[in-house]
C-alpha cells in the first residue's frame, strides 16, 4: 500500500458505546502499518451518556491529534443523532465518507422538553449534504440477531467500513490491534463481528 | 501494559501515561495525587503499577496534602512526584510557595489544565501564572513523547538546582495518544533519610529574606541552562515573520505549515520558565513581524514583548488580538491568525468549505449533555429533596459541589443553584443562611466532604448555623473513575485500611441531628429533608448508596440478578412523570407510551415508588 501523508478519522457517539475502543484499534493498526499516529479522547464526566468523539489521525508525521472542520476522510458514527453531529467534520471537497450505525438513543432532553429527533430519512438527506459517500448500516440491531449482543456494533461498523474499502490499513493490522486491545473473553464474538461487518459490505 | 514495555521499544501512550513512563525512567519511587480530570490517569496508572514496583502510591485527601507528602518524601531522599488538576494546584497552593525556599529537590508537580472546561470545570483557570509568582521552574509539552521527556528533563532540572519542578499540561496534551519511543526503567531509593539542617530549613526572619534571594540566584541560573536547552529549539524558516509557540498551540502550527506548504522561522518553547531571554533576542533580531501562540492568557506575549524592547524595538508583536483568550486553540484558527498577520488568503479556505460551515450552523442537533446513570442515587437525592421543598411550599436556596452530583443543576430536577470549588457549596449556603431568613441546603459527596467540607461543617457549627447539609456518599471518588477515599476502606495500594464513618465525624463536631439514610428509600428521604429543613442549627443526612456503576458491576461479579422494572401499560395513564420529572435514561416515550429499556435499568425500584398511578412493576 502506497504510504498516505495523512488519514483523518473521526469515531462519534455517546459514552459507553465503545468510542474510544475503536480509536484504540485504529491507532494500534496505524503504528502496525509504519504510521505516526495521534489520537484525541475526553474523559471524565462527558462519558457519563453524554456525546462522545474521538480523532484518529495516522500518517507520515502527525503533529496535532485533532481533525479540522471538514476535512475528514472517514466518520464512523455508532448513533444516528451523534452521526449528524460529527459532520461538522465532513464535506464533499475532501471526499469524507460516512459510515454510521442507524441504531438511535433519544437524549433525555429531546424527550423532556419536547425536542426534535430527527428522523432516519432526515439524518440522512442532511448527510448528503456533507458528503456523497454516506453508509447507513443496522449495525445493532445485525449484532444483536447475529452475534448475541448490541455492544458489538462498533466493531461490526469497522468491519463495514473496511469492507467498502475506505480504510486504507490492511485487515491482518486491524485483526491484530483487535486482538491486542480487547479483552480475552470478548475476543471471538469481537472478531466474529468484524467478520460480518465486511461480509455485509461485500454484499451490499 | 504498554506504559512498562521494554526499553527501545515505540509504543502509543496517553500524555498522561508517558508522564508516569518519564517518571519510572528517572526512578520515581513516591507519587501521591488527588484524582482529577485530565489527570486522573496519572495516579491511576501509578495505582495499577505501583505495588509491584514498589513505588509508594497513595490518593491523598486532597491535593495540599498530596503534595506536602511528596515533599516530605523529597525531603528524605527519594524522587517524588505528585499530579493534579488545575484547580488543585490551587488548594495546594498554600504549601506550593515555600517549597523553592526550603530548596526541595527531586519534586516533580504535574497539573493539567483544562483549556475549554471540558472536564467540569468551573473556571478557565492559566496555571502557568503559578509558575512566575511562585518562582517554580515550568515545562510544558506538546505530545506524549514530549510528555516523558520533559518530565525526565523536570526531574533533572529539580536535582541538579534543588528546586521542585512545575510540569505544566492541558487536556489535548494529557488525552492525546501519540507514539512513544521508551527508554530504561530505574529503580529509584525506596528508603531514605531526613537530614535535620537548621540553615537550610529555618523560614523565618532573618533567614527567609536570604533564602528569597537565592531562589532568584538559582532561577538566574536555571535561564543560563534554558539557553542551552534542547527543549526550546529553533525551526528554520523564510521571512521576516517568525511564530514562537509553546505546548500544544506548537502541534497546531507545525500542521498549518504543512497545510499550507509554508516554512515560517519557529521558536518552540519546552522550558517556559525561565524563558531562554538570549534565546528570543536572538531569534526575533532580524524579524519584522512575530506572532505568539499560546492558549488562554498573554503569558509569553507580554514576557516576549518586554524581553523585545531592547533587542528588536520596531517588531510587531502580534498574540491575543489573533488569537482568542477564551476557549481552545486549533488549526483553523493558528491558519486565520496567519493570514491576518501575512495579509494572505490561503486557498485552503476556499469558498466551497464555508458553505458547510454555514449549513452545519443551521441543522438544528438536540445536545446531549452528560446524564446521572439509570438508577444513580444522586438522582433519587434530588428527587426527593425537590418533593420534600414541594410539599413544604418554601423556597430553598441550595448549594452545590464538585462530582458527578453537579449534573443535579441540569433540567428537569434543577436543585443546585450554584457551583464554585470543592466545598464551597457548605461554605456559601452557610454566608446566604447568616444573610437571610431563607431555608438553606448544602450538597457536598463524599470525596469532596473529606477533601474540603469538613473545616466548613465545622465553621457552620462553630457560627451557629441554620442550615442542612446533605452528604451523598456513594463511596468512591466515581466521578473520575472511582477511586478510594478515607471512607472507602482501601489505600492507593490496594491495601485494606481504615474506613472513616462520616456519621462518626459528623457527631464529633457535635452535630445532633444526623441521619443515615438509602436515597433509594424515597419517603424516608423525602420525611427527613422536611423534618430537618423545619430545624434550627445544623442538621445532616448522609444518603449513603454505593454507586449504581459499581454495585452493577459487583453484582455481575457475584452472580446477583438485577430486577428490571416494566411500565404496566394498562395500569399507566400515560401522565409522564416518571420521564419529565425524574429523568432516568432508562425510561422512555415511544409513541404516546412509557417504556423502560430492561438493558438499561439497573433496578433501582425509585421509579416503581414515585409513580403516581402506580404503574410500574417488577418485570418477570
Amino acid at each position: 500500500m502506497k504510504k498516505l501523508n495523512e488519514f483523518n478519522i473521526v469515531i462519534a457517539g455517546i459514552g459507553g458505546q465503545g468510542v474510544l475502543t475503536l480509536a484504540f484499534i485504529l491507532a494500534e493498526a496505524a503504528l502496525k502499518q509504519g504510521y505516526d499516529v495521534k489520537t484525541s479522547e475526553l474523559h471524565g464526566l462527558a462519558q457519563r451518556g453524554g456525546a462522545v468523539s474521538s480523532h484518529v489521525r495516522f500518517g507520515k508525521k502527525i503533529y496535532s491529534s485533532l481533525v479540522m472542520e471538514c476535512e475528514a476522510n472517514l466518520i464512523i458514527g455508532l448513533e444516528r443523532l451523534e452521526t449528524l453531529r460529527a459532520c461538522y467534520y465532513s464535506s464533499k471537497e475532501n471526499g469524507t465518507a460516512i459510515v454510521f450505525d442507524t441504531f438511535s438513543v433519544v437524549p433525555i432532553l429531546v424527550s423532556v422538553f419536547k425536542e426534535k429527533y430527527p428522523s432516519l430519512e432526515e439524518t440522512e438527506k442532511i448527510l448528503k449534504e456533507f458528503s456523497n459517500k454516506v453508509y447507513p448500516l443496522e449495525a445493532t440491531e445485525i449484532a444483536k440477531k447475529e452475534i448475541g449482543n448490541g455492544i458489538y456494533s462498533n466493531i461490526l461498523l469497522l468491519g463495514y467500513a473496511f469492507g467498502l474499502g475506505l480504510i486504507p490499513l490492511e485487515r491482518k493490522n486491524l485483526e491484530e490491534a483487535i486482538r491486542e486491545v480487547i479483552p480475552e473473553k470478548y475476543l471471538n464474538e469481537n472478531l466474529k463481528a468484524f467478520d460480518l461487518g465486511i461480509r455485509k459490505a461485500k454484499s451490499s | 501494559m504498554k506504559v512498562l514495555e521494554k526499553e527501545g521499544k515505540k509504543v502509543i501512550l496517553l500524555g498522561n501515561e508517558a508522564v508516569v513512563r518519564g517518571a519510572l525512567e528517572s526512578g520515581v519511587t513516591f507519587v501521591s495525587t488527588y484524582p482529577g480530570t485530565p489527570a486522573s490517569e496519572i495516579g491511576d496508572t501509578f495505582f495499577q503499577i505501583s505495588k509491584n514496583f514498589g513505588i509508594y502510591f497513595e490518593y491523598s485527601t486532597n491535593e495540599k496534602v498530596a503534595l506536602e507528602a511528596a515533599a516530605g518524601a523529597a525531603l528524605s531522599g527519594l524522587k517524588a512526584l505528585v499530579a493534579f488538576k488545575n484547580f488543585g494546584l490551587n488548594v495546594a497552593s498554600d504549601s506550593l510557595f515555600p517549597l523553592p525556599y526550603l530548596g526541595v529537590k527531586n519534586l516533580v508537580i504535574v497539573v493539567s489544565d483544562d483549556v475549554n472546561c471540558w472536564s467540569s470545570a468551573q473556571s478557565e483557570q492559566d496555571s502557568r501564572l503559578y509558575s512566575y509568582i511562585a518562582n517554580i521552574p515550568m515545562l510544558e509539552p506538546s505530545d506524549p513523547q514530549e510528555c516523558k521527556d520533559l518530565t525526565k528533563l523536570a526531574f533533572e532540572i529539580s536535582e541538579k538546582f534543588e528546586i521542585p519542578v512545575l510540569l505544566r499540561l492541558t487536556t489535548r496534551v494529557s488525552h492525546t495518544r501519540g507514539l512513544v519511543k521508551l527508554g530504561k526503567i530505574i529503580e529509584g531509593i525506596k528508603k531514605g533519610v531526613f537530614k535535620k539542617d537548621k540553615q537550610k530549613f529555618f523560614n523565618l526572619l532573618p533567614n527567609i529574606l536570604k533564602m528569597h534571594e537565592k531562589v532568584l540566584e538559582k532561577m538566574e541560573k536555571i535561564k543560563e541552562f534554558s539557553e542551552k536547552s534542547k527543549a526550546n529549539f529553533v525551526l528554520k524558516g523564510k521571512g521576516d515573520f517568525g511564530i514562537i509557540a509553546s505546548g500544544v498551540s506548537f502541534n497546531y502550527l507545525m500542521e498549518a505549515m504543512s497545510d499550507l506548504k509554508i516554512k515560517f522561522p519557529v521558536l518552540k518553547l519546552g522550558i517556559t520558565n525561565p524563558l531562554p531571554e538570549n534565546k528570543i533576542k536572538i531569534f526575533i533580531k532580524g524579524l519584522k513581524k512575530l506572532l505568539i501562540l499560546e492558549e488562554l492568557e498573554p503569558i509569553l506575549e507580554e514576557r516576549v514583548k518586554a524581553i523585545a524592547k531592547d533587542c528588536n524595538p520596531r517588531i510587531k508583536i502580534y498574540g491575543k488580538d489573533v488569537v482568542p483568550r477564551v476557549g481552545e486553540i486549533n488549526e483553523e484558527i493558528v491558519i486565520s491568525a496567519i493570514e491576518k498577520i501575512a495579509g494572505i488568503k490561503f486557498k485552503l479556505n476556499h469558498a466551497s468549505l464555508e458553505v458547510y460551515k454555514k449549513r452545519y450552523k443551521e441543522v438544528e442537533i438536540p445536545k446531549r449533555p452528560p446524564l446521572m446513570c439509570a438508577g444513580c442515587p444522586h438522582r433519587a437525592t434530588f428527587f426527593a429533596t425537590k418533593r420534600a421543598m414541594k410539599e413544604l411550599g418554601i423556597e430553598v436556596a441550595c448549594g452545590g459541589d464538585i462530582g458527578c452530583y453537579m449534573l443535579g443543576v441540569y433540567p428537569p430536577l434543577e436543585v443546585e443553584d450554584f457551583l464554585v470549588s470543592m466545598g464551597a457549596g457548605e461554605g456559601i449556603i452557610h454566608g446566604i443562611s447568616k444573610s437571610t431568613k431563607q431555608k438553606a441546603i448544602a450538597f457536598i459527596g463524599d470525596s469532596t466532604f473529606f477533601h474540603a467540607g469538613i473545616p466548613a461543617l465545622i465553621n457552620m457549627v462553630f457560627n451557629k448555623s441554620n442550615t442542612l447539609v446533605i452528604i451523598l456518599d456513594n463511596r468512591y471518588t466515581s466521578m473520575t473513575g472511582h477511586q478510594p477515599h478515607p471512607g472507602t476502606g482501601i489505600t492507593g495500594f490496594g491495601e485494606e485500611t481504615k474506613a472513616i464513618k462520616i456519621e462518626d465525624l459528623v457527631k464529633a463536631c457535635g452535630i445532633e441531628n444526623v441521619k443515615v439514610i438509602d436515597p433509594f428509600n424515597v419517603n424516608e428521604m423525602v420525611l427527613a429533608i422536611k423534618e430537618f429543613l423545619m430545624k434550627d442549627g445544623v442538621c445532616v443526612i448522609i444518603a449513603k448508596r454505593e454507586c449504581q456503576l459499581m454495585a452493577v458491576r459487583r453484582k455481575k461479579k457475584e452472580g446477583l440478578k438485577i430486577p428490571k422494572f416494566e411500565v404496566d401499560q394498562s395500569k399507566c395513564n400515560k401522565c409522564g412523570f416518571c420521564l419529565n420529572e425524574f429523568a432516568c435514561p432508562a425510561i422512555y416515550e415511544e409513541n404516546g407510551e412509557y417504556k423502560i429499556n430492561p438493558e438499561v435499568c439497573t433496578g433501582c425500584a425509585v421509579c416503581f415508588q414515585i409513580c403516581p398511578v402506580k404503574a410500574i412493576r417488577v418485570r418477570e
